[in-house]
């Protein structure tokens, strides 16, 4: 940890983003407040009345016009942020597609929420891992401070020329977004060294006319779509030397695509996203006192999913327990329908059970973590139920 | 004459008033001009990739949000201290009725946009659907007529005075059949400090059905039998009226559409035309069309 470059403060987290996104030096800020997103734009709001950051935000009709507004900024040429969460993403979703489709390299903080029916403010993953195929990126940030430093490092993966991709900033909802915790708070100059100004190669300007969002025939469509692709096996590259070059400039690396926490010798690794980790990481902590190998791998790129990563880091466990906060209603849920298929085709044949856990803001205890190892480690003896709810109230069933 | 900034070798088709509207309105703003367009007709035949009509910056998102999309252009405009016409071209699918949510925040949130509709009066683009615009007793596609229907049951919506009801400083309907009045139309816009919102009629020889070649004189005949006022309100007051020097009855303009063939069989008929009579008699009342 390089303390000489930044200080350490007890913040919110929604504000520790704020200031991040502030170090980003946007041009344009555009959302719609939906909870537990709020904290952030007020920050910026704030942020923007005071003078302290120089960008237009403007206060909008919904997130549908705010994802918008910032399509015809960037087309301008402009650096531009948003912020949404659960409904306010699934209003968006038609512009998703749009601004990952016209390539636009805008960031937004994800603040990860359920969607309903029925109607829950707290958090799980639904919202984002929902949006798997919209064609941005997902990076999702287990802690405040990573969550500060993978909005920075977003914008430098987004506006990679290679890349050209938007990036989703997940952070959990409440979780993260409410906490008041220790951070590093970005220095604003290094983080202009980082991140130079943004400079797009092709903007709508009178001297050199330019038609943005013509429409493709079945002649061409593919090819656009491919490229999309391509785009995103390019920014398995780049998470990782961003990542690498965050960590020259402001001493702090938790992995690019992925980390582990005592994976090397697992015997049973558990595989999750987000906040959740902090509580994984202290049952291990109580699991290898007890002499158990379990591991954990901690994925932060969701969108490329890093397939060939996974099956480095995971070849050598014997069971695999994969805990989510989202389902796939009808068919599982994203992450361990995503793992399994990562795995088909290799020669790895470890069984993987899936839990859905934590939807709508119920806690995922250290006593829970210990009940998902043990039913996975009775996997290996022959799998009896390879997904499930976890703590299922069936008693209100 | 110039050199038009909508090239020729668009799609659309013979006899649309579309491009004719997109000229006149580019005629009068020139090249240095940002366009922002809705899905529609407009851009399904200017830019087939990798063509495209537009010798003006051009961009095109969704159907809905073509407002918002303006609107961040906008701010990038004025950040940058450019000095350059901002225009929204749509039809009336995406302005009265999917794009309302947005175009409802550009105008509220003030921003220096010209929004012109070119106002064909249905869903042209998917098959000529009703619209929020759709017209009393017109025949579309989802509002046929038959054998218990007249068409469409409502009368159109008023665009114009939502935009009014926003303090849009600037409001005009124009008709291309007018093209000096539209074109001094859209200057005035382009001058205004604020969001300025031109409706034009725009007929649809494929949605109406009119023999082509009549495309002008329906226009003309929209305007002259009062069923198309041309107005033009600054901030919020009535500053102009184009007159009808003697009022032609709408039969003479309904009767040249298929849209309203079923009005001129039935038995129904003179009574439905009677009531689209009264629109008429109740333009040119209250615009004080006829000295």
């Amino acid at each position: 940890m390089s303390e000489k470059t930044t200080n350490m403060k007890v913040v919110e987290g929604s504000y520790a983003v704020a200031h991040a996104v502030m170090c980003c030096r946007p041009d344009v800020i555009s959302a719609y407040p939906i909870t537990p997103q709020t904290h952030i734009v007020e920050n910026l709001s704030q942020m923007v009345a005071d003078g302290d950051l120089d960008s237009e935000f403007l206060t909008v009709d919904s997130e549908f016009s705010a994802l918008s507004v910032l399509i015809g900024a960037s087309a301008c040429g402009a650096r531009s942020y948003s912020s949404t969460t659960s409904q306010g993403l699934a209003l968006m979703y038609e512009v998703l597609y749009n601004v990952s489709g016209m390539r636009i390299p805008i960031v937004m903080n994800v603040a990860n929420r359920a969607i309903g029916a029925p109607l829950n403010i707290w958090n799980d993953q639904q919202d984002a891992i929902g949006a798997r195929d919209v064609g941005w990126i997902q990076i999702y940030a287990e802690d405040v401070q990573e969550a500060v430093d993978a909005t920075l490092q977003a914008y430098k993966i987004a506006e990679d020329a290679q890349v050209r991709t938007p990036v989703m900033v997940c952070m959990d909802g409440f979780v993260l977004t409410h906490v008041y915790e220790p951070v590093h708070l970005l220095d604003k100059e290094l983080a202009r060294e980082f991140l130079p100004d943004y400079k797009p190669a092709n903007i709508l300007d009178p001297a050199h006319p330019m038609t943005f969002g013509a429409f493709a025939d079945p002649s061409t469509f593919t090819e656009f779509r491919y490229q999309q692709f391509e785009a995103q096996q390019k920014a398995l590259v780049k998470i990782e030397d961003v990542a690498r070059e965050f960590e020259e400039t402001f001493g702090r690396y938790y992995g690019g695509l992925l980390d582990g926490y005592f994976l090397d010798d697992a015997e049973t690794v558990i595989v999750t996203l987000g906040s959740v980790v902090g509580t994984i990481k202290d049952a291990i902590d109580d699991m290898r006192s007890a002499g158990k190998k379990v591991g954990l791998l901690k994925l932060r790129s969701y969108r490329p999913f890093p397939v060939q990563a996974l099956r480095k880091a995971l070849k050598n466990a014997n069971c695999i327990a994969v805990i989510e906060k989202d389902v796939s209603i009808g068919c599982e849920a994203g992450l361990v329908t995503d793992l399994k298929s990562a795995f088909y085709n290799s020669n790895i044949r470890t069984p993987i059970i899936g839990f859905v856990a934590g939807l709508g803001g119920r806690d995922i205890t250290i006593k829970d973590i210990k009940k998902i190892v043990a039913r996975a480690e009775a996997s290996r003896k022959g799998i009896e139920s390879e997904f499930e709810f976890l703590n299922l109230r069936t008693e209100i069933l | 004459m110039e050199k038009s900034l909508l090239a020729p070798g668009h799609r659309a088709c013979a006899g649309c008033a579309m491009p004719t509207t997109i000229r006149l309105v580019l005629d009068a703003a020139g090249p240095n001009t940002i366009v922002v367009s809705p899905t529609g007709c407009l851009e399904v035949t200017t830019t087939p990739f990798p063509e495209s009509a537009w010798c003006v910056p051009w961009i095109h998102s969704l159907f809905e949000n073509a407002s918002a999309v303006a609107s961040g252009v906008e701010v990038m405009l004025k950040r940058r201290g450019k000095d350059t016409n901002l225009i929204v071209i749509g039809g009336d699918g995406s302005t009265f009725d999917i794009g309302m949510g947005s175009n409802s925040g550009m105008f509220e949130r003030g921003h220096k946009i010209l929004y012109v509709c070119y106002d064909n009066e249905a869903y042209m683009n998917t098959g000529v659907q009703r619209s929020g615009s759709t017209p009393f007793c017109v025949n579309t596609t989802t509002t046929p007529s038959g054998r218990q229907s007249q068409g469409n049951p409502r009368p159109k919506k008023d665009m114009p005075a939502i935009a009014l009801a926003h303090r849009v400083p600037y409001v005009a309907t124009a008709s291309i059949a007018f093209p000096v009045d539209l074109r001094r139309k859209v200057k005035k816009a382009l001058q205004t400090d604020g969001p300025s919102y031109i409706q034009v009629n725009a007929p649809c020889i494929t949605g109406w059905t009119f023999n082509a070649g009549t495309m002008v004189e329906l226009a003309r005949l929209a305007v002259d039998s009062g069923l198309w006022p041309l107005t033009e309100y600054v901030d919020g007051e009535l500053v102009g009226v184009k007159k009808v020097r003697r009022p032609k009855p709408v039969q003479e303009y309904l009767k040249l559409q298929g849209r309203y063939k079923h009005l001129f069989k039935g038995a129904q008929g003179p009574d439905l035309l009677g009531k689209i009579q009264a629109i008429a008699d109740a333009n040119i009342a209250k615009y004080k069309l006829v000295d």
